[in-house]
């Protein structure tokens, strides 16, 4: 569980380009919720996320998982508790080093790493193999290449694994498909719905794309000028469309960006 | 002939514990340290010292070890938490070392250790061989033991967060690792080797000079670059830390040849300099060639 209690972030205070990102937000997440995110540039989605994951501080306010204050936690601290997919293909996986290795790096996400153990045994290979064939990207008989002859489409998806692999109590996808082709997206995007709902992972997803926000996940939140304004869940957002959205979004300041309509 | 390339290959092996140490940083964590050329004389100048004060030698190369090491942390601590970029941490390090070393050396550009017990002469005399080839003989063992060490080290979790934080530290940050203590560590395991390496080339040389390190850093990069000429395909680490050794032992001979061809020996420096220039460049050159004849092609 998530629970996110009046949150500030301003950048450059006190000068020009002063700028609040966060103002006072508040969001709780439950154990299975798959949230996703919209909002128009600079509405504070990427600083929500960015609190949560600590690379940013927070000015005040509070953000717990599981009952357990982390607000200031290092961003490797939190890593026990968060597993996480960025935009950039490049940024999830470490490109030099084999897929398993990849693989073998995030099954021990948040734990201590020893000097004394190799790692790569026989017991994870195995593991790691059958995790892979779940993709579907025949990525299984190529666990001994390194991860820059991949795609980008099969990067994001061994990412995902990555994030996933050992389940976290917040899996956050930072709009991890918009890198993509429209049919690499899609299947991505198919991918983490499955991998969400096996393991029922309790998820925060970004997305500039409207129609992937009602899609999927069971509820959704509209951020602007560093508030959350819109927060639906359930049957109500079941029967969501992109013209109610774009409704919402015409009445906050902040025209929606090209991208979101044609989405 | 034949001498002369024995004795390149023994400053090579020496030499090739210091090429590790870079490899470390320059190749595994993608920091540029240039902590080496103060690091690399305050191992010898250590080991000097601590040799006429008549402790085993062993345990003065230990020492030395040790003391390489402090002088990598303070880098280290340099760029991780004052946040000071990586190449000015060394430089700076490696400035104020030059003061410490002299200090070491009690105010003296160099010191001599011509009639102490070392490694080498026990070795000399326990295989009889001249002082030399028995200095070889102790810069192959210290450099397989080097390699294994790394090797395994690399292979371990602890060691594939080592290599991660090279390759994508934004990543590996966000799978929980202190990215901050594991370069701390990196730079001081490296300059550790570094500074063995110095104290293994006093003993060689029976003498420590303040000046050794002069350049150390260049010679490291150009016998890495040396190195991958031939072992480029190879991606396995085991054979990569052998390459760069390999890399230093070609280096002393190409140093061998050119001081035979009537050049100094100061004239290595321009010549490494050179070397490690050509190999930086020839990626780009490489591209830009491509571009040019695919615009060619096209046209």
């Amino acid at each position: 569980m998530l629970k996110i209690t009046n949150v500030y972030k301003t950048f450059n205070v006190g000068t020009i380009n002063e700028k609040r990102a966060l103002e006072d937000v508040n969001l709780t997440l439950n154990d299975g919720d798959f949230v996703t995110v919209i909002g128009g540039n600079g509405a504070g989605k990427s600083t929500l996320q960015n609190v949560i994951s600590g690379a940013t501080t927070p000015d005040s306010g509070k953000i717990e998982i599981n009952g357990i204050d982390i607000t200031k936690f290092p961003e490797h601290k939190r890593a026990k508790y968060i597993g996480r997919v960025f935009q950039d293909p490049m940024l999830g996986t470490a490109s030099d080093m084999w897929i398993e290795e990849n693989l073998a790096l995030a099954y021990k996400r948040g734990e201590n790493r020893s000097p004394f153990r190799w790692m790569i045994s026989n017991d994870k290979e195995n593991q790691f193999k059958m995790s892979l064939a779940k993709l579907g990207l025949g990525l299984e008989d190529r666990m001994k290449s390194k991860v820059k002859l991949l795609s980008g489409g099969q990067r994001q998806a061994i990412t995902l694994l990555m994030a996933t692999i050992k389940k976290p109590d917040l899996l956050m996808l930072d709009e991890h498909t918009a890198a993509l082709d429209p049919k690499t997206a899609s299947l991505v995007l198919n991918l983490t719905n499955e991998i969400i709902e096996l393991d029922k992972i309790t998820t925060l997803m970004i997305t500039h794309n409207m129609r992937d926000a009602i899609n999927y996940g069971n509820r959704l939140i509209m951020m602007d000028q560093g508030k959350i304004i819109y927060d639906v869940s359930g049957d109500e957002k079941k029967k969501l469309t992109v013209e109610d959205l774009l409704k919402k979004f015409n009445q906050t300041k902040d025209a929606p960006s090209d991208a979101m309509i044609l989405g | 002939m034949l001498g002369s390339l024995l004795g390149a290959i023994g400053q090579g092996v020496i030499w090739g514990v210091m090429v590790l140490g870079i490899f470390i940083t320059y190749k595994i964590l993608n920091v540029s340290d240039l902590t080496v050329d103060g690091s690399f004389a305050t191992g010898g100048a250590v080991f000097a010292v601590t040799a006429l004060a008549n402790i085993d030698p062993t345990i003065c190369l230990i020492i030395a070890m040790m003391a390489g090491g402090v002088c990598g942390f303070i880098t280290g601590l340099l760029h991780t938490k004052c946040k000071i970029p990586a190449i000015l941490a060394g430089i700076l390090t490696q400035l104020g070392l030059y003061s410490i070393n002299l200090r070491i050396l009690g105010d003296k550009a160099n010191v001599s250790i011509a009639n102490i017990d070392t490694n080498i002469t026990f070795l000399a005399h326990l295989t009889n061989l001249p002082h030399s080839r028995a200095g070889m003989l102790l810069g192959i063992i210290v450099s397989i033991i080097c390699i294994i060490f790394l090797y395994s080290l690399l292979g371990t979790e602890f060691g594939a967060s080592i290599r991660a934080t090279g390759n994508n530290e934004k990543m590996i940050r966000a799978l929980g690792v202190n990215t901050d203590n594991i370069k701390l560590f990196g730079i001081t395991l490296s300059n550790m080797l570094i500074g063995l390496s110095g104290a293994m080339l006093v003993e060689m040389n029976k003498y420590a000079d303040v000046g050794m390190g002069k350049g150390a850093i260049v010679y490291g990069l150009a016998s890495i670059v040396i190195g991958e000429v031939f072992f480029r395909r190879f991606s396995n680490f085991g054979i990569r830390l052998f390459s760069s050794v390999f890399g230093c032992i070609l280096f002393f001979i190409i140093r061998a040849i050119v001081i035979r061809l009537g050049l100094k020996a100061n004239d290595m420096q321009l010549i490494s300099a050179i070397i490690v220039v050509i190999a930086l460049a020839m990626p780009i050159f490489k591209e830009n060639m491509a571009m040019r004849n695919r615009g060619a092609s096209n046209a």
